[in-house]
This record gives structure tokens, sequence and C-alpha cells, in this order.
């Protein structure tokens, strides 16, 4: 099977980690193979969070340059900083939310123009889906549950081999069971907001 | 029941490729582990830790990495199957045991993990550890993949058995943190009891009993060679004539590149997973049928220099190259597409890499630098002795969270190169200059090793304050116990050492304890060690905040706010304290009340008393 490449880039805190083992337990579920690989260097405490899952051949755990099928961003700085993953038959798919660094929230760095970013980025993938994912986590019940809007819009874009039903099954199976409504709900909203529908 | 125990034969499972090497351990019938946690090896230990508190497996948090390994050293002398644990500056430390015990070797089973770090993505340097299997004389294997993990942690233990010498298996961070199907094995019994038969003219290592060890090392050595020659770790894809070895998740970048040039028939790969010893005559086998050889290794040229000496010995001469200009970098870690690159460039193969989009011209992104916490006890410390002594005294530091003191406001860190060596070095920095020298170090690495230097500098009489910000954990690596923490709260019957005591026995003199969010008491404390001359040590005790929610009982202190008719934006809580919870709101600087752990540092330092707790907001813990 051709290998799909997915790169999921957020701050320490968004779910990241759990959101890649959601597609990675998922693949093992469809019996596709999965290789996936973490930098959380300092997450708690700040800093970036990057997880590379691959779906299909191939023996690498990581993604070079251009090579990403798929960029899923948790905050836009974030996206735009791993747009060097992307070539022009990417899909990217990003939260407009901000989340500005404590250097940007005292006022000693700019926070980029997130529009004009997506803006530039869209003329450059295949596809860009933007949205305020952090309302949809909220409206679901709690900031906590971002990945799993961002999660549901990957699904819903239809560029990964993974059924939403299984996606949805493994997120009952592999969350916790206080959480398991609200991430289905969150779920739900990602796949509505990516298909024009909310 | 812990993931690791579960799972039926066959069952195919998704594991960190830590969870992978613990469960190798579990399916080799390991009844012994102990560890320091260090990135990138610390999940392995924390499997350990989470199944011996259900399993009859014996786990220890040991107080460093040579203890660790010396008491799973103990337990292999008497027949148990061990492993120890660690990041590869951790080999360093263990390694004056590990030299020897190669000479003693064990009876039972003994692997330690190395697990380095190239790239240093949480690391002081990207040292290479395959050197100490070399310096040693002990056996290394090396996983490409996540399911090799596994199964060579399962193998080291065989191999350590067979041949009675502790085992390396290194791996590198893309190992230790990458996630891949794993295929159980059977779980044996544990033995959990072993016998310790005397022998001192063997296990002694006085000089005699040594002149008769080497050689039967050097006996073993040879055996493993023989063991390595024919492994099935050390294996040949492809007769092609154009060669590659490889090792490692190079291994992974190579075969993916192949596959997609789409001329893997006329190639010859040789993946060694069997590095220690080097397999030479497979090697000089494999040279025999190749035109010219490209080396692909992170790190040091370890398999280049060991396949140069191969070809030297059989007299070839074809060209052998790794590292070096237009190849590849001892640097860091290698990427697929720079692999494709060097290997396409090597074997003059037309290819064309995958273009990234345009970024040149999207907007400049702020970096998010890791930072101390909101409400971490270290940036009060920080805050209180820059405020006395400013940049006049010389700040040698350590590893843990609160080497991030380095960042500015706060810019507490001159110096940093090891465990325990800012406290080693203030000695040498006090003497040399005459100025005012303030050593930091954590709770876990002054038990790891704080002790040693510190009676060092009382013996020979050095002036120094040494600062032990004690926050009760091993906040850095995800909390892991330590001799001073006190983790009754798991039920286990561990009592935490006291450190003032420990100070104290080791002869210092001055030795005061604060509550660094006392600030006004801290700074007077601060002033009274630093005016005494010799050795005085402060403790500035309060608990890691990210630790302190997790424990039973937790309340959650009301978060701060900023009255903005008090507020003159004299900006000394972001100038001097620069806590995360801050951020410029439309009125002026506000609090996160999300964020807020309501320490109220920033509120003793605010010269209008403008920061208050919110008296009306719900609190929940």
């Amino acid at each position: 099977m051709k290998t799909t490449r997915i790169m999921i880039v957020a701050v320490g805190g968004q779910g990241n980690i759990l959101a890649a083992r959601i597609l990675g337990e998922a693949a093992v579920a469809a019996g596709i193979e999965v290789r996936m690989s973490e930098f959380h260097g300092m997450a708690q405490r700040g800093g970036v969070v990057e997880s590379m899952v691959l779906l299909g051949d191939g023996k690498g755990y990581c993604i070079s340059d251009g090579n990403a099928d798929i960029l899923l961003g948790f905050e836009p700085c974030e996206t735009i900083r791993a747009a060097k993953k992307c070539g022009a038959d990417s899909v990217v798919i990003t939260n407009t939310a901000t989340l500005p660094p404590f250097t940007v929230a005292l006022g000693k760095d700019q926070y980029p123009d997130v529009d004009s970013a997506t803006t530039l980025l869209s003329g450059r993938v295949k596809k860009l889906i933007a949205f305020d994912a952090s309302s949809l986590a909220l409206r679901a019940g709690s900031s906590l549950v971002l990945n799993m809007v961002m999660l549901g819009a990957l699904a819903q874009s239809g560029v990964v081999n993974l059924p939403t039903e299984l996606l949805q099954r493994i997120i009952r199976e592999k969350t916790k069971k206080e959480f398991v409504n609200m991430n289905i709900t969150a779920f739900e909203f990602g796949m509505q907001k990516a298909a024009g529908c909310l | 029941m812990h993931r690791l125990l579960d799972g039926r034969l066959n069952e195919k499972m998704l594991m960190l490729g830590n969870e992978a090497i613990a469960r190798g351990a579990l399916e080799a019938g390991v009844s012994f582990a102990a560890s320091y946690p260090g990135t990138p090896s610390s999940e392995i230990a924390l499997q350990f830790f989470q199944i011996s508190r259900e399993s009859d497996l014996y786990f220890e948090y040991s107080a460093n990495e040579k203890v660790a390994l010396e008491v799973a050293a103990g337990a292999a002398m008497c027949g148990l199957k061990t492993m120890v644990s660690m990041k590869h500056v951790g080999v360093n430390v263990a390694s004056d045991a590990l030299m020897t015990l190669a000479y003693t070797g064990i009876t039972g089973a003994l692997v330690l993990v190395a697990a380095d770090d190239p790239f240093m993505f949480s690391s002081q340097n990207e040292q290479d550890s395959r050197y100490y299997a070399k310096l040693g004389n002990l056996p290394m294997l090396e996983p490409s993949s996540v399911n090799e993990a596994k199964e060579m942690a399962k193998y080291a233990f065989d191999l350590s058995e067979k041949l009675q010498l502790p085992i390396i298996l290194r791996t590198t961070t893309r190992i230790n943190h990458a996630s891949g199907v794993v295929t159980l094995g059977h779980l044996p019994e544990r033995k959990t009891r072993g016998s310790f038969i005397k022998d001192p003219f063997s296990y002694v290592c006085i000089p005699s009993v040594s002149r008769n060890l080497h050689p039967k090392l050097l006996d073993k050595i040879e055996k493993a060679a023989a063991i390595s020659n024919s492994s099935t770790w050390n294996r040949i894809e492809g007769n092609g004539r154009l060669g590659i070895v490889c090792n490692g998740v190079s291994y992974g970048y190579v075969s993916d590149a192949l596959q997609e040039f789409g001329i893997a028939d006329q190639f010859r790969v040789l993946r060694v997973g069997f590095s220690h010893p080097f397999p030479d005559e497979l090697v000089c086998n494999f040279l025999a049928g190749c035109e010219k050889v490209l080396v692909v290794e992170e790190g040091e040229p370890y398999m280049e220099d060991a396949v140069r000496n191969c070809a030297q010995q059989y007299g070839l001469m074809l060209p052998v190259n790794g590292k070096g200009e237009r190849l590849f970098s001892r640097l860091y870690e290698y990427d697929p597409a720079e692999v494709k690159k060097v290997v396409a460039s090597y074997f003059n193969i037309p290819h064309q890499p995958a273009r990234s989009i345009e970024i040149e011209d999207l907007p400049a992104v702020p970096p998010r630098p890791p930072n101390l916490c909101p409400g971490c006890p270290h940036r009060a410390t920080y805050v209180a002795v820059r405020a006395v002594l400013g940049d006049e005294a010389i700040y040698p530091t350590d590893i843990g969270c609160y080497t991030l003191g380095l960042l500015p406001p706060l810019s507490m860190g001159d110096f940093l190169i090891a465990m325990g060596a800012g406290l080693g070095t203030a000695g040498g920095f006090a003497r040399a200059t005459g100025r005012k020298v303030v050593a930091f170090i954590g709770d876990s690495t002054f038990f790891h090793s704080g002790l040693s230097p510190l009676a060092s500098a009382v013996f020979n009489n050095h002036d120094f304050t040494l600062v032990i910000l004690d926050n009760g954990t091993t906040a850095m690596t995800g909390h892991q116990p330590h001799p001073g923490a006190n983790i009754r709260h798991l039920g286990l019957p561990l009592s935490p050492l006291s450190i003032e005591d420990v100070v104290v026995g080791l002869g210092v003199q001055k030795v005061i304890t604060v509550n660094p969010f006392q600030y006004r008491k801290t700074l007077e404390a601060v002033q009274d060690v630093a005016a005494y001359r010799g050795v005085s040590v402060l403790i500035a005790r309060a608990a890691c905040p990210l630790y302190d929610r997790t424990i039973p009982g937790f309340k959650r202190k009301r978060p701060f706010y900023v009255n903005h008719e008090k507020c003159q934006n004299h900006r000394d809580c972001v100038t001097k304290v620069a806590c995360p919870a801050f951020y410029v709101g439309n009125q002026g600087l506000e609090i996160d009340a999300d964020r807020c752990t309501g320490c109220a540092l920033c509120a003793q330092i605010c010269p209008e008393n403008a920061i208050s707790p919110i008296l009306n907001k719900e609190v929940t813990s």
C-alpha cells in the first residue's frame, strides 16, 4: 500500500500525541501498517509537540521536508512553522485559533497574521481547510477535545484511508471513559465543519 | 492489568519503542530492573515501575545510573535476569562499574539499554555510545524498528546468559520515541530468587585476579564474534555490486530510498544489528561482491572504520565512504531525504528530491521556547538570588528543569556540563576568581551526583553557596521518585531522606531552608548564606506544580488578577518574574486565571500591591 504521511503539529497540552495514537490504533485495527514518531522535548513546559504518522509501506519513522501528504496543525503558528513539510500535493488542515507564545503575550514578539498566511498557503497546496477548531472544542464541552475536532476534520477530508466509524470506535475504546461522549461530539463537529455543514 | 502483561500470543499491539523494549525483557523473563531516568530512555523504567507494583518483578529507581547498574549486577551475579536502562550520558556515570563488570561477567543475565540522542532533542551532548561496547569488550545490539527493539531486547538476555557477559542494547531517540506494531510473544514465569556461589578468585578484581580475567574476557568476546558473524541480526539483502552498510534507523531510510529509486537489484545492503563484535568475516564476504561501499550511520564513523579495517585485513581495495564532504555528517539526526540524496549522489543515480512549497514569503513565526511553568518554585528562587547578587556572582548550574533559568530575564546559569558538575566546578570558579559563586542543583540531581562534590568542597575549604532547588521530584523526565522524594501516597514503604541531614552530615556549617514563595524571607536567607565564608547551602523547598496537582488531596489555590486601578505599569511582574501566566490585554497586563497556580510570587514583587487573589472565582481542583 502506498505510504500516507501525516504530520501533526501542536503546542504542549493540545493532545497531539493522543490524536496520533488514535490514528495508529485505527490503522492496526484496519490491518494497515503503521509507523509513528513523536518529538515532545519539553512539551509540558510550553514547547512544540510534533507527531509523524506513516501509514502503509515503508520502514522509516519520519517525514522529510516536502513529503507530508497531510499537515494537521492544532495551532496556526505551528502550521506555518511546519509548512516546509508540505509539497504541492499536500492537504493542510489547520486550526485558526491562536495560542500565542509567552513572548508574544508580553508584546516582545509579533504573532503572524493568520488570514494572510493561510491565503498564501492555500494557493500552494492541493487543499487547505482552515477553521476555528478551538471554539468547536469548547462547544463540544472542553478545550481539551480540540484534538478530536481535528481528527474529525481529517476523517471527513477523505485523505486518510481510515473509515470514520473505525476512528469513532477507537475513540470509544481508547480514550478516558468520562471523556468519550465529549470526544465523539467534538469529532462529529470536526467532520461537519470540514464538510461545510457547520 | 498492565498493558504489557496483557495480550494474547501473536497478538499485534501498537507500542512505543520503549514499551517494546520493556515487553521484550518481560518475554525473556526479566525479574530485576533498575534505572535512573533520562530522556529518551525514561519510559522503559516507567513500565517496570508500574509492573513491579502488580507483580513479582523487582524494580527500583536508583540514585544514579552507576548504582542502578551495580544493584542489577549484584542480582545478576546470583543468576537473575536483569535490565538497566539509561540515557547515553548515564552510561558515562555507570561506565566505571561496567568496564570491570565485563571482567567478572555475570552468572544470570544483564542487559544495559543505552539510549543515544542524536540531535540532542533533550541532552547536553550527542556522544555515540557504541564506543563503550568496544572499550569494554561488550556485545552490542542495535534495533532498526520498534518490533525489532522488542525482539532484540529478548534475544539480548539469551546472549547475556550464554556468554555470561553484560550486553549493550543501543538505541537512538527515533527508536525509543517511535511507535510501531509489535507481535507479542510468550510471557514466561520469572525467577525472582537466586543464589550466590562464592568464588573470590574470579570475582574480586585485585590485579592478580584481573590478570586472569582479562584473557577470559577476550575469549568470551571471540565467541561473541563467531555469533555475530553468523547472526541473523546482521543480514544481507540483494546481490548487486553497489554496497551499503547501515544500522539502526538509517536502515529504514536506505531501504525506503532504494525502493523509491526502483533499482534495488543493483544494490547489496548489509544491515548490521549485532554491531560489536563487528562481523568482520561477514563484512569481508560482503565487500568482495561490491564495487564501492557507502556506510550509513548516524553519529561517529564507528562502522565506517570497522569496514575499512575489514577491507585492509583481506587486502580489498574498493572505495569505502561514509562521513565527509558531500557525504554524511557526524552531526545530528539523519533525515530520509538527506539519506536519499547522499545515496543518489554517491552511486550516480538520477534523483528528483521532493520539493517543499515556497515558504520564504510566509510570515515569520515567533519561537516557542520551553519555559519554567507558571507557579514553578525555581523561578521564585532565581528571582530572589538575582535580586541579591545580580550579575556579580558566577552561577554554575546543573541538569533538570531548572536549567531553563538560563533564559532571560532570570539569566541564572553560566556553566553547565554534566549531572553534579555545577557543584563540582563551583570551587574552581571561586578559587580562580575570588568572586562570589552560587551553584544550583536540583533535589534529584543532588542525590544522583551532588554528595561527593559537596563533601570534597567542605573538606577543601571552598568558598561558595550551593542552592538546592528541592521540588520533591525528578520533574524534567516525568516526575520519578528519588531518595529525597516523599512517595508515601503510592503506598510504597520507602522513607524520604532529609536533605538537611545529608548536608549537615557532610559537614556544612551554614544551612538554611526556605519556602521560595515567601519572597522576603528568601531574600534574607540568600543574603545570609551569601555573606558566609566557606561552603553554605540554601535549600529552597516547594513542590513542582505539575507534580503537586497529581497528588491525592491536592487543592488548587486561588488564582491572582491585576487590579488596574492600582497598577502603575512598572512591569516588574514580567521584567523580573516572567511568569508565562501573564499576557498583555486591553487594559494592560493581565493574568490568565487558568494558568495561574496562585503561588503569589508576583503579588509580593509588585511595587503597588496591584496583584491580588481572585476572591469571587469558584476554585476547583
